[in-house]
């Protein structure tokens, strides 16, 4: 996983909430078997209209999305996740994020940023009436700033060293190899095996 | 100290536990289908690792399989993603229920027919619908490839602990009012995001009389209020329903799962974060009207006002729903006519359902225009619905009797609805495009869907 300190880009407002991950990338993009690509599927349907914000000349290149409450409710796709960076997006601001969406994101480096409707607000009419306004996520600090405004946001500090270091979840579970193969030695007798 | 089911099936799954970590839990189970293992796969074999458990590990195909027939995957993108299923899970050593076995089928319907979803266990899949396995009392949840990977490569994942919810549902449902009445809702009344960051406890006298099937609709619509697992207490109806199955403990290994079953409920004093309450007794038969599984209503209501709602997120989403869903605030939902009836799903494709929704339509027609699929939810409770006669009920009014998979549920496979098309179905989410590109989906029970079948509009039972 890349390592994730500061980002600063220009953002998108998506003026939705509950936007979910069928709305990110609908099924019938899911049925690739490799990992890249799956940016043709980021929002497929809405990007069928051409009014629609991710199409406006004006928001090309941009790197951060700020959405609406329940951004990534749904299903576990991780391609939902895959589709957004793909397309170059490197962070998400929302109120609030779907829980398997949210932990998906962090494992693959798309920062999710959780912050207040107010700020979610700001931010749009920022942007909206100056689209290469940037805004700073700065992960050290866990702070965004945009124009002279600034918002703290919280993010567990576990999850935060982890995004920083770039490290990848199994290489950190495998130094408890030892514990895993003692915890195994005592599983009850009747529990499930099957083959 | 008094702990919650929920915290006793995380407390002896620790594998490690450090300050300022999650807990590392040991996994009793996993289940993989075709859709968000391939990568998982390619992750394990670009850094040389192996399967650490495949003997707790099985696979089945689920999302992308046709239901008119079990030999031929038309789709080559769709078949490509089968056909790479099967070779990683020889690759590998691990089982796998491929398209045409007797024990395919919807990954969350095949593990409890098999006797595999037991109480007190932790069970992951890449799948949301995972919480379905918490009404036998596990902790059970939906993840991502990453994890997926995680899983396969060390049977463990990283967690951090989450906040304990009851819904307490007092009462009994009345006569005609099912389990999926009750947690559409439920989820109407909390709101999407209500579960989020918490585990859930259904409990109280509506829950404790439900079927074991009853409980699984219950549980695995956990995830459409955003809780991460939804979970149940064992008692006699889950012993009862597990004991003879394929994987359920015999004999003395039988009586130990036993002792250690009934230690698992809830302790008296237990202190959960929040709670809801719901009266059973109040509830009617319920459908959605907008494009999230929050957005229902009484079949008896109308279709809202959304300037109705109280913030303005509300009012925007309703607003765009409303016209998603080509409806008129007003109109009532008993007018709203279908054109596509599906019976299926990991929420209400299990041979309780069938039979519900062969008791309404039994001795009835299928409304003109009115298009009526029946979608097993596994090839074994197809076998067990022909043996009772159902098909012959379905097929005598009208209806499509299909072979078992997600189907309709979602447009990954053949059956989709076309641009336009409405229709009542007994899946889990109503999504924009989420059956079909510009398909509007109403989410219903069993036993509305085969009233609404025949009447062609909305329909309760009791409107025959």
């Amino acid at each position: 996983m890349e390592k994730f300190s500061t980002h600063i880009g220009t953002a998108v407002p998506l003026r939705r909430s509950n936007v979910d991950t069928d709305q990110i990338i609908p099924a019938v993009y899911l049925k690739r078997v490799t990992r890249t690509g799956f940016e043709d599927g980021l929002f497929a349907a809405w990007r069928e209209d051409p009014g629609f914000v991710l199409n406006r000349p004006a928001y090309a290149g941009a790197s951060i999305l700020v959405a609406g409450e329940e951004f990534g409710t749904g299903s576990s796709r991780e391609h939902a996740v895959w589709a957004l960076s793909d397309y170059g997006f490197r962070v998400v601001i929302a109120p609030r994020f779907g829980d398997i969406f949210r932990g998906n994101s962090l494992k693959q480096g798309l920062l999710t940023v959780e912050l207040p409707q107010a700020a979610v607000e700001t931010l749009w009419d920022t942007v909206e009436q100056s689209p290469t306004t940037t805004v700073e996520v700065d992960l050290a600090a866990r702070e965004v700033r945009c124009a002279d405004r600034s918002w703290a946001f919280s993010l567990d500090d576990f999850s935060r060293w982890r995004l920083m270091e770039g490290l990848d979840d199994i290489g950190l579970t495998l130094r408890h190899e030892d514990a895993i193969t003692a915890f195994e030695a005592q599983r009850p007798s009747y529990g499930v095996v099957v083959s | 100290m008094s702990r919650t089911l929920a915290q006793k099936v995380w407390d002896t799954h620790v594998v490690h536990r450090a300050n300022g970590e999650p807990d590392l839990l040991y996994i009793d189970l996993h289940l993989l289908h075709e859709v968000t293992s391939p990568q998982a796969f390619d992750g394990l074999r670009m850094a040389g690792r192996k399967v650490r458990r495949p003997d707790l590990t099985i696979a089945t195909e689920d999302h992308n399989t046709p239901t008119d027939n079990l030999l031929t995957i038309s789709d080559p993108t769709s078949r490509t993603q089968i056909e790479t299923l099967r070779r990683n899970c020889a690759e590998f050593g691990i089982r796998l229920h491929p398209l045409g076995d007797p024990e395919q089928g919807v990954v969350h319907v095949m593990g409890p027919q098999q006797g595999l979803t037991q109480p007190g266990m932790t069970i992951v899949c890449g799948d949301s619908h995972t919480s379905t396995h918490g009404a036998f009392g596990g902790l059970a949840f939906g993840i991502g490839t990453s994890e997926v990977e995680h899983v396969l490569a060390t049977q463990t994942l990283p967690q951090t602990t989450p906040k304990q919810l009851a819904v307490n549902v007092t009462g009994e449902l009345p006569a005609g009012v099912t389990a999926k009445d009750l947690i559409l809702a439920l989820i109407s009344k909390v709101g999407t995001g209500a579960g989020r960051g918490h585990v859930v406890e259904y409990r109280g006298s509506a829950i404790e009389k439900l079927s074991m099937e009853g409980r699984m609709t219950v549980s695995n619509m956990s995830i459409e209020w955003g809780a991460k697992a939804g979970l149940i207490a064992p008692d006699d109806t889950t012993y009862a329903w597990l004991e003879g199955r394929a994987f359920a403990p015999r004999g003395k290994s039988w009586e130990s799962a036993l002792d250690h079953w009934r230690s698992l409920p809830t302790d008296p004093g237990a202190v959960f974060d929040s709670q809801v309450e719901l009266d059973a007794s109040s509830l009617t038969p319920f459908v959605t009207w907008g494009t999230n599984p929050g957005q229902g209503a009484p079949l008896s209501a109308s279709v809202p006002d959304p300037e109705s709602f109280s913030t303005e997120a509300e009012r925007t989403a309703a607003r765009r729903a409303v016209e998603y869903m080509a409806l008129s605030p007003g109109t009532p939902l008993r007018d709203v006519a279908v054109d596509v009836v599906f019976v299926g799903s990991c929420t209400n494709g299990r041979l309780e359902d069938l039979r519900l929704a062969a008791d309404v339509i039994r001795g009835h027609k299928v409304a003109d225009g009115v298009r009526m699929m029946i979608v097993p939810g596994s090839a074994a409770v197809r076998a067990q619905a022909e043996a009772e006669g159902l098909h012959e009920v379905f097929t005598a009014a009208g209806a499509e009797w299909r072979f078992a998979g997600c189907s309709m549920c979602l447009g990954m496979n053949p059956d989709t609805l076309k641009p336009g098309q409405r229709s009542a179905s007994t899946s889990n989410r109503n999504f924009e495009g989420r059956q079909g590109k510009g398909g509007r989906t109403h989410l219903v029970s069993p036993a509305v869907a085969a009233a609404t079948a025949v009447v062609g509009r909305l329909a309760a039972p009791a409107d025959l």
